[in-house]
This record gives C-alpha cells, structure tokens and sequence, in this order.
C-alpha cells in the first residue's frame, strides 16, 4: 500500500468542487477519496439532487429542520448520559443532517465481500475450537492463536447450534483514495451502534421526506425482525418456541440506550445477570409468575463478565452456572463465547489467508496492510517507522491502546518501542490511512456551510441459517475539522447511510 | 413480568408516596409554627419526626429552619424530600421501557426541579419548592393513570403507593393520639383544634371531612374518617381496599395461586377495616390496636416479596 504522501503525488486532481456554491466556500479536496466529488470536482451523480436540495433551503429553513431533529433525538431519549452525582446532564447524540450516500453497486461488492469474510470467519472459530485443521496446515501459526487473548479453551470440542458462532456482527470498513472499500478491525464479540443507525434513519424520514421519494432508498427497518429470526433460528434443539432475552450489564452502560431500544423493538425481555438463575444446568429467568425457562440470550455483556464460575470471578454482571448451561446445549448464546479470537488484530493479518483457506477464493474486500511484531523483519520496518505508522495493541478496540504515529511525541514514541521489544505479540502497525470524507453540514445558524469530514461505515451482518446484511449501516464521522477519530467519546458523530436501489 | 422490575416499580412508587407525605407534613407545620398556640416547636418537630419514623442522622437541634431544610434538599439524607425523589427516579431508570415517555419526562422533571432547582426555574426557597414538588407528584400521578398500561406493573405501583400510604397515615394517627386525644375533652380548646385541623391537612382531608362532618371536629370523628372511610382516598382503609385489589389483580395476571398467605393477609386487614366500628376500637387500647396495623403492613410487604421478587428458586422449581 502507498503510503498518504506518494498517494498524494500520484493524483493530479483538483483542490476546490468545480461548483460555485457560496455554501461550498470551505469545501476542500485532496487525494483522500471525496464521497460527493469525484477527482475532477465534479458532483457525482447520485449526490447531485442531495447537494442542489441543500444548496436551495433557505438558512432559516435548514437551522428549524435541523433544531426539529435535535427534538426528535431528545424526545426519542437517544441521548448520552453522563452520570454521577451531577447527572441530568444529557447530550444530544451527535449526528449529521447530509445522509452518505451508497450506490447498488458499491452495495453489492460490500455485501458479497462481507458475506465471504463473514462466512470464512465463522468456519476458521469452528475449526479452531474443534479439529484445528488450519493449524495443522500451517496456514494460522499456533502460536498465535494460543496466545490471543480471546481464546477460550473452554470452547474446545463443544456443538454450537448451526455451527455459527457469531451470529452479530458490524464490520469497520473504510473507503481509501482509489475509491476501494477496506476491511479495517472485524467486531465480533458485542458490536453496538445499530440503535443509531435506526434511529437517524427514523428521524432523517421525518426531516427529509422529499429527499427520500426523489432516492430510491433501500428499507433497514426489518433490522430487528432479522435479528429476531436469526436469534430464533439459533434455539437449541427440541425448544420450536424458543424463549429469547437481551442480556445487558445494566443502565450504567453506555449502550443501554440500545439495549432497550432492541428489546422493546423485537417485543423481548430486557435482562440483567441478577435476573436469570441456573439449576441443574437449565437457565430460568425469575418473574412474578415464578420461573421462566430462557433458550436463547443475545447477550451484551463480554465474555470475561458473563458467568464468574468460569470466567472472571469478581464480576457481578454474569450469571454463575451459565457457561456449563451452555456446554450442556440447554441455551445458546449469541455471539458465542470465544468469537473474540477471531477479530484479534494479529489474526486479523491472516483473514485474506483464512478466506483462501476455507473458502478457496480470493478475498473481496482487502485488509489494511498490517505488520506483526512477531515478525523480525516487519518489526524492524516498524520500529524504524514509528512516526509514520499506527500501532495498536492486539486485543483492544474503540481506540484504545494506540499509538498514532504522525500525531505522537518522542516520548510516546519511545513508550511504544519498548512495549513493542517487550511484548511483540500485543502490538500490530498499520499504515496512517487517509479514509474518504463525505460532505457534512458546519458553520453556524447564520452561516451554514458545507464541509468534508472523514467517515467510516460499519454494515451489521445476521448470522443465523443465512447471512443477511441489511443494506445500510453505522456512519460514523470525524466532526471535527481535519480529525480521523470517528468515535464518539472524542467528538465522533454519526449520519444516516443510504443505500440505493437501482 | 420480570422480578426485578415489579420491585422497582413497587418502589418507584412508595418513594414517590414517601416524597409527598413528608411534603405535606412540612408544609401543614410550617404553617402551624406561625400560630401562636402552646405546642412548643421541640415539641412539633419532634412529633413530625416521630411521624417520619425517626429518620437516622436528623435530629432536632432547636432550629426548624434548619431541620426543614434537611428534610427537603439534603439528597443526602435519606429521609428528604429529594432523596426520596432521586431514589424514585433511579428505580424509574431501571425499567425505562416499562414506563410510558410521558411518565419518564414527568419523573425526569421532578426530578430536576427538587435536584437543579435553579436550572428549572422552580427557585431555591421552601416556598417555591413545596408547590413545585406536589404539583410535579401529582402530575406524575396523573399521566401514570392515563398513559399507562394498567398491566401487571400498574398494579404493583397500586401496592407501592397503598401499602406506604396505610402505613404513613397509621403512624401519624398513632403519634397523634397519644399527643392530643388521650386527654380530649368533647369540645376541643383552641390549641387541639388547631392540631386537629393540622392532622386533617396532613392527610388532604380537611375539607372532605368538613363534608361529611361538618366543620365539628371531635377526636372521634376524625379518627374515624381517616381511619375507617370507605371513599375517601387517603383514608387507611381506602389504601387497604386498594392494595387487596392489586394483590388480587396481580394474583390472577401472573398466573399464581400459590400465594394463599398473601391473600389471606390482605384479606383479613382489609375485612378488619371495613367491619370495624370507631366505638370498639376506643375502647380498647388504641395504640396496640394502631402497632398491630402497622405489623399487618409490614408482614404484607414481606409477603409481596415473598410471592412476587425474592422467592427462593426451590420453591418456584416444586411448585
């Protein structure tokens, strides 16, 4: 992969939109792919009627519009919370009125590519956790697998219905300079964000009806009866009217917004570890009707909290017995424990090997190019490197454990190199990325402006007995002016994605 | 229903019934403090505190401003007015999605008046907030009747709200007894009327009680209406009735007959009341007749929890 700067060289390009707008006075363009610019600065078509809509509302218009989502969000209760003594502070779930738009042909690779990676995935945790073929092979060293943080040995040898082991997943994509989607971290374990990406929909059909007639836009609403199907299809044997519950860890969590939003939507008890009993490796919820038998648990508690008989024993999130309720195939847990192996960022440089494995095709969708520590070679690269590149620790997420390199100081630079010689197994180094940036509206009420902002895109992909994607997903965006942290805790927000049909 | 959440419904609710209890109490002796009559303060703020159950950590320093002040905002104090709010509010965010969004907004915003009240515009002063907190209390009464569903989890708010509003209302009458009725003359001076009247505001009943009595007030007469009047809403009796139909609606939507005890209980403090004459109960020992009241609510309490929340896990496999 080129490095930002020899990108740069490569594209002749334009720096400004060839449109004369004055609401496109600050809009930029550069060798990152822009989503409604092609490299010319010409509009690409199926932003066209999005950027003449916007360009043609008067201010006062476009400020009670979006002053009118605001409400919406506010009303819905999609806010975060910040607790504490001095609670009551609620914000406003950051967001952007511009939808992204994806056309049905980018859909299409996306989906195909997301299926293959999805399906290669699951069979390499079956492998893994039964006969360890692929180990055999010498396709995965052993050594890695073992010594990832995620695996759980206790997952060795067990059926697990249908064979899926994750059956929720919301994948990380990026779009590069050539306009090409890569597969940045692969979330296996309890990925969120859906609630959003259903929510911004509802409230962009409120706002932007017109919009939405002149697009042919793709329906996500059927998300959660998916998702009810899916958990279903996955009930143990012998249960043809399967219980299912949502396990959270309760309202301190910050994604407790979506629990209950999912709940309620799929019409399924919300419940906590403190609810649920296991006797004779059976698992019961307790009502005021008396105990009620559970067959399946889409849970959102991590594995290291969920039953501290078998894992961590000071957590008081889980339910003690459950993991032997789950040996003994009485109730199915989605995602299955362990899938955390699986999006570890060292096996993540083997997915292109894993989907050639099994699957014996080329991967669709590419990786980030990324270099093992465990490697003297690559290591040597990346040391060398460090103020170029981006190292992440292996089994962390949401932007914890990193070092971004062209951003970082000596000293943190230093603090890397020698947790790198340390410990090389913990750390990976990717390439900085210059991801696309979509239009975003800024300015102030006075003065609206529209500017680019970075964007990522998270699909969400339902494993049961098939795949399914629901065509759409979470973009996240980097609001602040030339940042590339989409997440939300440092001034991420997100937009409704649009998929189109023709 | 889930176990956990009936509990915090149940909760929400006699917090909430606690929050405008002590709310009125506060207001009605607030407001006798500026008659003169013989009752010293000590002697009312003890009585008032007597009445809340003796809370921990208060205790009457010769100050009411100050006693008032730590039963209204000091969240700290697990007696006060916020406190109970806040308390209410935190059982309420638990089971969110039970409550209809026009009860959460109600709650959320009584909650920030009695939290913030400076950012809620309701003011600092007593006499701002006390208004402010009741009308919020009953607002949320309101939009609980009428938005939500009268399920399984409305009737276990019904049992919160009965079950602390016999019991309150008890040990009031109980206090009071003692204090001015043992030595009642048939016609009260001034000083007992208007500790009377002050008991009768405490409960709302002042004017529903002038309609069926007139503006006469005896002993008798007021002990039986709060006690023993079958239509009026704060009367132990009405609480009584309530509750009975809560336990029995519940009973039936959950499906669970088991619970003999509970409905046995219920029944009989309710059969109790209903069939009891003010003449008998004067002549006995009105006190211990008052403790064994509060015992039934007590053991009725326990037999929710018995039944409906904390059942041990073998009983409901056998059963």
């Amino acid at each position: 992969m080129p490095t930002n700067s020899e990108v740069r060289a490569q594209t002749p390009g334009v720096d400004r939109p060839r449109r004369k707008d004055p609401a496109l006075e600050e809009y930029f363009l550069d060798a990152a792919f822009d989503e409604m610019f092609d490299d010319q600065g010409v509009v690409r078509p199926h932003y066209e009627s999005l950027l003449s809509t916007f360009s043609k509302l008067p201010k006062e218009e476009l400020h009670r519009r979006k002053q009118s989502a605001d409400l919406s969000f506010l009303m819905q209760g999609i806010t975060f919370t910040v607790y504490g003594r001095d609670e009551g502070t609620e914000r406003i779930f950051p967001y952007d009125l511009l939808p992204r738009i994806i056309t049905a042909g980018e859909w299409e690779r996306i989906e195909k590519g997301l299926t293959q990676r999805i399906t290669a995935l699951n069979l390499f945790l079956r492998d893994v956790y039964n006969e360890g073929k692929i180990l055999a092979d010498g396709f995965v060293p052993r050594e890695i697998v073992y010594s990832c943080r995620h695996f759980r040995r206790e997952m060795r040898g067990l059926q697990v219905p249908r064979n899926v082991y994750i059956a929720v997943t919301g994948t990380d994509l990026l779009r590069l300079g050539n306009g090409d989607f890569v597969v940045l971290e692969d979330n296996l374990r309890v990925p969120s964000g859906v609630s959003y990406m259903l929510t911004c929909r509802r409230v962009m059909k409120r706002i932007f009806p017109q919009l939405f007639t002149k697009y042919g836009v793709r329906p996500i609403e059927h998300y959660t009866r998916v998702l009810l199907s899916t958990l279903r299809s996955l009930a143990p044997e012998g249960r043809p009217e399967p219980s299912i519950v949502l396990l959270t860890p309760g309202i301190y969590n910050s994604a407790y917004f979506e629990h209950t939003y999912l709940a309620r939507q799929m019409g399924i008890e919300l419940v906590e570890g403190r609810d649920l009993v296991i006797h004779d490796n059976v698992v019961y919820m307790r009502t005021t009707a008396g105990l009620k038998r559970v067959d399946v648990i889409y849970r959102r508690v991590d594995d290291d909290f969920i039953d501290p008989l078998a894992f961590r024993s000071d957590s008081i999130l889980g339910v003690a017995g459950l993991f032997n309720a789950y040996r003994a195939g009485n109730v199915t847990l989605a995602n299955a424990f362990g899938t955390g192996l699986a999006d570890d960022k060292a096996i993540y440089a083997y997915v292109p090997a894993i989907i050639r494995y099994y699957l014996g095709e080329e991967p669709l969708l590419q990786n980030v190019e990324t270099y093992l520590m465990t490697d003297p070679a690559q290591r040597q690269h990346t040391l060398q490197n460090l103020d170029k590149l981006v190292i992440k620790a292996v089994g962390e997420s949401g932007g914890y454990g990193m070092l971004i390199g062209p951003k970082s100081t000596q000293a943190q630079r230093d603090e890397f190199r020698a947790l790198i010689e340390t410990n090389p197994r913990n750390y990976i180094a990717q390439p900085t990325l210059d991801f696309s940036r979509a239009p975003c509206l800024m300015g102030s009420p006075d003065l609206p402006s529209i500017e680019p902002r970075h964007v990522d895109l998270r699909p969400y992909i339902l494993y049961g007995d098939k795949v399914t994607i629901v065509p759409g997903g979470l973009t996240r965006v980097a609001l602040p002016k030339g940042s590339l942290v989409v997440n939300s805790s440092q001034g991420g927000g997100s937009k409704d994605t649009w998929v189109l049909n023709d | 229903m889930l176990s956990r959440v009936a509990d915090s419904l149940y909760w929400m609710s006699r917090y909430l019934e606690r929050a405008e209890h002590t709310v009125r109490l506060l207001d009605v002796n607030m407001g006798l403090m500026l008659d003169r009559s013989s009752t010293s303060a000590e002697g009312r703020w003890l009585r008032v505190l007597a009445a809340l159950g003796n809370p921990e950590e208060i205790e009457w320093q010769g100050d009411y401003n100050q006693l008032v002040r730590a039963l209204t905002f000091d969240a700290d104090n697990h007696a006060s007015i916020t406190a109970c709010i806040v308390s209410a509010r935190e059982n309420a965010r638990q089971v969110r999605d039970e409550l209809s969004t026009e009860q959460w907004q109600r709650l959320n915003r009584l909650y920030l008046q009695a939290t913030e009240p400076n950012t809620s515009g309701s003011g600092h002063g007593l006499e701002e907030f006390i208004p402010s907190v009741l009308d919020g209390l009953h607002l949320f009464q309101g939009v609980t009747d009428t938005t939500m569903n009268h399920g399984e989890g409305w009737q276990f708010i019904q049992m919160g709200r009965s079950i602390e509003r016999a019991f309150a209302t008890v040990k009031l009458l109980d206090i009071y007894y003692r204090d001015f009725f043992v030595t009642a003359q048939q016609t009260p001076d001034s000083n007992q009327y208007l500790e009377w009247i002050g008991l009768l505001r405490c409960c709302t009943a002042f004017e529903a009680y002038c309609r069926v009595y007139t503006a006469d007030l005896t002993h008798e007469w007021i002990l039986e209406f709060l006690l023993l009047n079958p239509d009026f809403p704060h009367s132990v009796r009405y609480a009584i009735d309530g509750l009975r139909q809560a336990v029995i609606s519940v009973q039936q939507s959950s499906g669970r007959l088991s619970s003999d005890e509970l409905s046995r209980m219920t029944g009989r403090l309710q059969a109790s009341l209903n069939f009891a004459e003010i003449t008998e109960i004067l002549d006995q020992d009105v006190s211990a007749y008052m403790s064994n009241i509060l015992r039934q609510c007590l053991l009725i309490h326990d037999l929710i929890y018995g039944s409906y929340i904390h059942y041990s896990v073998q009983a409901a496999l056998s059963a």
